[in-house]
């Protein structure tokens, strides 16, 4: 048997930085914040033109989501829920359903803890973002990415 | 239509304890976006307003849009501040509202 040009060796390499390239290639074909407008301007109408910072708020839901027709979803708002410093609101919000707003609840000192759950419908794999509006006027969020393999709202026309 | 409610008060609990509450409320959520049989869509039917109060007091609300599931459970926490009667309620897009109350007792 003849031997080959290419030994196991420069194959392998080949192969390997082939399979680096294409890791690097998905990376920078995905932006870093996926924002779409219409959510955007939901959070805009939400809570006007306060700055949003990162931070406060961790929203809790299943990383794979098999049925998006009901999904859990808890957030929770590091706020020491005092008189004076409260959270006022809570807005969740989405990027790929037919609509943004998915839930906005206002709360006040007597809630003893900021948070809520509830069970939300989702469309698509996407980031679903919190956002909580602080008694002093500053709004923080937190965002979450979920995989979701069945979508709610399209499949089904039942009735 | 809003169907029956399900609601989980703690029966009893120590002052400035926070309880958390959950609710269930029966109802369809029909987000608008599907299409019946018929070959149309099916209207939007949707619970958009829920007001929890505590003795009279609004303590809780939330604003519904059609990302709600369907049965539309909501869990939230208050303050344990005196006995008395939380009342919870549900207003449909038609106006259509269901009133429940539950009892605690603050020790």
């Amino acid at each position: 048997m003849p031997q080959s040009r290419h030994s196991r060796r420069t194959i392998l390499r080949a192969a390997g930085a082939l399979a680096a390239g294409g890791a690097a290639l998905r990376l920078s074909l995905r932006p870093a914040h996926a924002t779409p407008e219409s959510m955007r301007e939901a959070i805009r109408d939400a809570i006007g033109e306060a700055p949003v910072r990162t931070g406060k708020v961790k929203i809790d839901l299943p990383p794979i989501v098999e049925n998006g027709n009901s999904v859990p979803c808890t957030v929770a708002v590091d706020s020491p829920m005092t008189a004076d410093d409260y959270v006022k609101a809570i807005h969740i919000f989405n990027e790929k359903n037919p609509l943004p707003n998915i839930i906005s609840v206002q709360l006040g000192p007597r809630a003893g803890r900021a948070g809520f759950s509830t069970r939300i419908r989702l469309a698509d794999s996407q980031t679903v973002t919190a956002i909580a509006e602080m008694s002093d006027g500053t709004c923080w969020s937190g965002d979450v990415d979920v995989i979701v393999t069945l979508a709610a709202c399209i499949e089904e026309s039942i009735r | 239509m809003i169907g029956r409610a399900l609601i989980h008060v703690p029966p009893s609990a120590k002052r400035g304890e926070v309880i958390e509450i959950k609710t269930l409320v029966s109802h369809i959520m029909e987000t608008g976006f599907r299409i019946g049989v018929n070959g149309k869509p099916i209207p939007r039917d949707i619970i958009q307003d829920f007001v929890c109060t505590y003795n009279g007091a609004e303590v809780f609300r939330a604003k519904l849009h059609p990302a709600i599931a369907a049965n539309p459970f909501i869990s939230f926490f208050t303050i344990a501040t005196e006995s008395g009667t939380l009342a919870f309620s549900w207003t449909d897009l038609n106006g259509a509202n269901r009133v429940q109350t539950a009892e605690i007792k603050v020790e």
